[in-house]
């Protein structure tokens, strides 16, 4: 593993600012940061055993609304975080692209368990070999399948992404040649 | 209905056109010269055995023998009588085909693409026989056992850990 890993901070701290008596003031990237980050709104591309445990994530046991994962969107046009839960088939996987160009900037994929991250057991001729062959991925949660605890941890991965990512990240030359690699404008 | 009054039954009707019968675990088998295959579930069809309802159609292939090669598996089961019967046809890999059973049963149709896009055996008098289950670009019939299983643009497996 690498050793960038983000700070995860459960306990929602203000980000760095001037406090006084009765102002506070601090970057308004920092703001949006905080405000994205417990608004990730995910869209469950549900396939397979993992769409399993990720359902146990939604429920009151695990409950993902504490990262304000409160809404489910399965509309991709209001989703944040695209949630590849199962097995992707090669013919699957043009339905899964559009899905992803069809979401709005700014956006971030998790890809959920063995499968979605690289096919999995299913080392076979009609299986997508990860969906990092055709999307870009920003957290791989591996399990076969995972544990709701490790599907929660990928969320909070995200949660640091979002925090500390450019808000303007749609416009940085590597984001745009990174979905130029994959074919997506 | 027995497998031996059907089995005396189809070789009456056709004595030419069963090649072998076997009855393994009780259920009927017998191997039919291809060209009579549609002639027989025909017959299965509308006389009076009335095994009607056709269970599945499928493939299988055979590399280490040539003259029968390719076969394609028909399961018939009569609902009334609770009986089944399964009835084979073998025949060389180069321009494998049977007729289709698409005019007898029009749930022969997604099964026919099935054993078509799995296996490559053409069936004759199919009205619309392409790829049904894999993408329509696969290019090749997957499961014909000179083909590996295992998906050569795969990356995270070597030699090393897996054997490949």
């Amino acid at each position: 593993m690498s050793d960038n890993k983000p700070i995860i901070r459960m306990d929602a701290e203000p980000p760095e600012g001037f406090e006084g008596e009765g102002f506070f003031a601090t970057k308004l990237s920092s703001v949006i940061g905080m405000a994205r980050k417990y608004s990730l709104w995910p869209l469950p591309f549900a396939t397979s055993c993992c769409g399993i445990e990720f359902m146990a994530v939604l429920n009151p046991t695990y409950d993902a609304s504490r990262f304000g994962m409160e809404r489910n969107s399965f509309s991709p046009r209001q989703a944040d975080m695209l949630m590849v839960c199962g097995t992707i088939s090669k013919k699957l996987g043009p339905v899964l692209k559009q899905v992803y160009t069809q979401m709005a900037e700014p956006k971030w994929v998790i890809a959920v368990g063995a499968c979605a991250s690289s096919g999995g057991i299913f080392d076979t001729y009609s299986v997508l070999q990860g969906i990092d062959k055709i999307i870009p991925v920003d957290v791989y949660v591996p399990g076969c399948p995972p544990r709701p605890e490790q599907i929660i941890e990928g969320v909070m991965q995200v949660q640091a992404l979002c925090e500390g990512e450019s808000i303007r990240r749609r416009d940085m030359p590597e984001y745009k040649n990174l979905l130029e690699s994959y074919g997506i404008n | 209905m027995t497998n031996e009054f059907v089995l005396e039954a189809i070789t009456r009707e056709f004595p030419d056109s069963v090649i072998s019968h076997s009855e393994p675990y009780d259920f009927l088998t017998l191997e039919i010269k291809k060209e009579d295959v549609k002639k027989i579930i025909h017959y299965l069809r509308d006389s009076s055995l009335e095994i009607k309802f056709l269970t599945d159609i499928c493939g299988i292939h055979y590399p280490e023998n040539p003259e029968k090669e390719l076969g394609v598996i028909y399961h018939l089961h009569n609902m009334m009588t609770n009986f089944r019967i399964r009835l084979k046809a073998f025949m060389p890999k180069e321009n494998a085909e049977v007729d289709s059973m698409t005019d007898l049963y029009a749930g022969a149709n997604w099964m026919e693409r099935e054993t078509f896009e799995f296996y490559g055996i053409k069936f004759k008098g199919h009205p619309d026989l392409r790829v049904i289950l894999n993408m329509e670009d696969i290019g090749y019939h997957p499961m014909l056992k000179e083909y590996r299983l295992e998906d050569g643009t795969r990356t995270d497996k070597d030699d090393k850990m897996f054997g490949r």
